[in-house]
């Protein structure tokens, strides 16, 4: 048995250290590359970052997609799961439906398609007021066709969060005790529920926020220019640069994702004494 | 997660509670009690009414458009513009176009097997380990490799392994023959974030194996192997091929780590998609990236259509 035990330790920690350096090699070596010069060491990838061309502005537009993107999918999501719990149980099969096929389309074919559907505007509706619509989501500034994008691409991804969340939580219950103290249905939703579901919400609104930063496919092919973009169209010039911008956001999202994962473990702490 | 899989609840006892039942059982009960329904009834589905709405605008339209466009004449050709025709979709599996459809399902399948070999050791690992930190950091850094999508990764490839990368110049290695820009390469570099995906799906699995399954499989005097190849695997067996599954669409998809790396020789029809809608194709072949699109939707729903029946078995043990 103590051999056992002994073996199964060997075999666990040759494979965590195969597996840590092959994650970790390639993070090392990009800093490494990021700020290697000529000369020796230089972090001038990192304080040209604020003053390069485009990086604030494209970065502003991402965030203001992804918090904009995250409402959206929420309010979209939220209620129709919590519903689907409570009175409309038929429902279910098709909200998973809805919530997979988008899983079938990679976000190419998704793109391609909004291409497709975007181009009936000049072709068909030029003279009605649909074209307004349609130039009104393309806008530069902020494009909204960006957002329905996102939306569909996280929809899976926030499902299955929100999905973990919801399983750990008797809704019906919950919300039949709030009735019963006389909450109405809004009041039972958002002050009974919602703060029930606060890790598995942080959590989909956190990975929502990974994808869009990290969104290039459609963004380029649409021609906007958010942050993925901008990283890609500066490492044509400034190799250097972008080496350190991706490695930069990757460290910095995991690090948030890591005190989120840390804040969920003390709530679950305080409320799992009780039950 | 101790509950009783199917709990019987006597008549008379359901009367007493008068509804709602112990946690755990209520929301995963086929039939919800009656209290439930006079609670919502007619009324809950007008909130899944946005998400419905949203989901045949946004998606249902480009799909049309996808499918119609794939069977109609280009809008910017000559002749018969917007009339039917099967040019583009014979077109999309002819020539470089299904060397590409093949190359990309060959890249796909290798990688999705090997993240899948790779990922359910490292899963295993991590969740067996003592340390607490190291199964959060590693489950949070999956979380965002797997999601972050391939660009940042791709440049952190080639700053690594590149022509210029830092190991490459290290060890010399063009000179023993590696290219990142080669299919081997690609398979390193799609590896990146496809094992965190994996390591992501198959953890909630090897989670709800239960201690008692190994406990009884010990007192039948099973070695470890046998506990592994008689009980682990044929439980975990749904989740392992949805697991592939996932990875393989996810390769399957996957653009920006193969259009970050310039130069990357390989074909892939998610690039050629990408070169179609900028315009980098004939006159009057416009639809034609509709009809690649329609080819890669296909492979990606025959792929899938093996999945979701085998789900449900797996929900069955491992709820």
């Amino acid at each position: 048995m103590a051999q056992l035990i002994s073996r199964l330790r060997v075999w666990r920690g040759a494979v965590l250290l195969l597996a840590g350096l092959y994650f970790l090699i390639p993070m090392a070596a990009s800093v490494w590359f990021s700020i290697d010069d000529a000369n020796g060491i230089s972090f001038d990838a990192y304080t040209g970052l604020l003053s390069a061309p485009g990086f604030t502005d494209s970065l502003v537009l991402t965030l203001e997609l992804a918090a904009v993107t995250v409402v959206v999918l929420l309010l979209l999501l939220v209620p129709a799961m919590i519903a689907v719990r409570l009175g409309a149980p038929k429902l279910r099969p098709v909200l998973e439906v809805v919530c997979t096929l988008p899983l079938v389309v990679p976000p190419v074919a998704l793109t391609a398609g909004l291409i497709g559907v975007l181009r009936w505007g000049p072709d068909y509706l030029m003279d009605t007021p649909f074209f307004q619509t349609f130039v009104f989501i393309q806008q530069p500034e902020f494009p909204l066709v960006l957002v329905i994008a996102y939306v569909l691409m996280a929809l899976p991804l926030a499902y299955r969060a929100l999905d973990s969340g919801l399983r750990a939580v008797d809704v019906r219950t919950l919300v039949e005790a709030a009735r019963n103290c006389g909450a109405s249905w809004p009041r039972a939703v958002v002050s009974v529920i919602l703060p029930n579901l606060r890790g598995a919400l942080l959590n989909a609104s956190f990975l929502t926020l990974a994808l869009v930063l990290g969104e290039f496919t459609t963004a380029s092919i649409l021609g906007f220019q958010p942050f993925a973009v901008w990283i890609y169209s500066v490492g044509n010039s400034q190799g250097q640069m972008s080496v350190a911008v991706s490695v930069l956001s990757l460290l910095i999202t995991w690090v948030l994702l890591l005190l989120l994962a840390a804040a969920g473990r003390e709530r679950r702490h305080k409320t799992t004494t009780a039950s | 997660m101790t509950t009783a899989p199917t709990p019987v609840p006597a008549p008379a006892a359901a009367d007493l509670s008068g509804g709602p039942r112990a946690a755990g059982t209520a929301t995963t009960s086929p039939t919800p009690p009656p209290a439930g329904r006079r609670l919502l009834r007619g009324k809950a589905w007008l909130a899944t009414l946005p998400l419905l709405l949203f989901f045949l605008v946004g998606f249902g339209l480009p799909a049309v458009a996808i499918v119609t466009g794939a069977f109609t004449v280009s809008g910017d050709a000559e002749t018969g513009a917007g009339s039917f025709t099967t040019a583009n979709v014979t077109d999309s599996v002819q020539g470089a176009y299904w060397t590409a459809l093949v190359s990309s399902v060959k890249l796909s399948a290798l990688t999705a097997l090997i993240g899948t070999a790779v990922g359910v050791p490292i899963a295993q690992a991590v969740l067996t380990s003592r340390f607490r930190m190291l199964r959060e950091a590693v489950l949070t850094a999956s979380g965002v490799l797997a999601n972050f999508g391939g660009l940042p990764l791709a440049f952190a490839f080639v700053a690594t392994l590149g022509n210029a990368g830092e190991l490459t110049k290290m060890f010399h290695l063009t000179d023993h023959g590696w290219s990142l820009y080669s299919f081997t390469g690609l398979t390193v570099a799609y590896l990146y974030f496809l094992v965190p995906l994996m390591v992501l799906t198959i953890t909630p699995a090897l989670e709800g194996l239960r201690v008692q399954w190994r406990e009884a499989a010990q007192n039948n005097r099973a070695t470890s192997l046998q506990y592994w190849r008689h009980v682990a695997l044929p439980i975990l067996f749904p989740s392992l091929l949805g697991g592939f599954v996932l990875l393989f669409g996810s390769a399957f998809a996957a653009y920006a780590t193969a259009a970050a790396m310039v130069g990357a020789t390989v074909p892939l029809i998610s690039r050629q998609i990408a070169d179609a809608l900028s315009g980098n194709v004939l006159v009057g072949q416009g639809n034609l990236a509709l009809a690649l699109s329609l080819d890669m939707i296909i492979v990606a729903v025959l792929v899938m259509a093996v999945y979701l029946p085998l789900q449900r078995r797996s929900a069955r043990w491992l709820s």
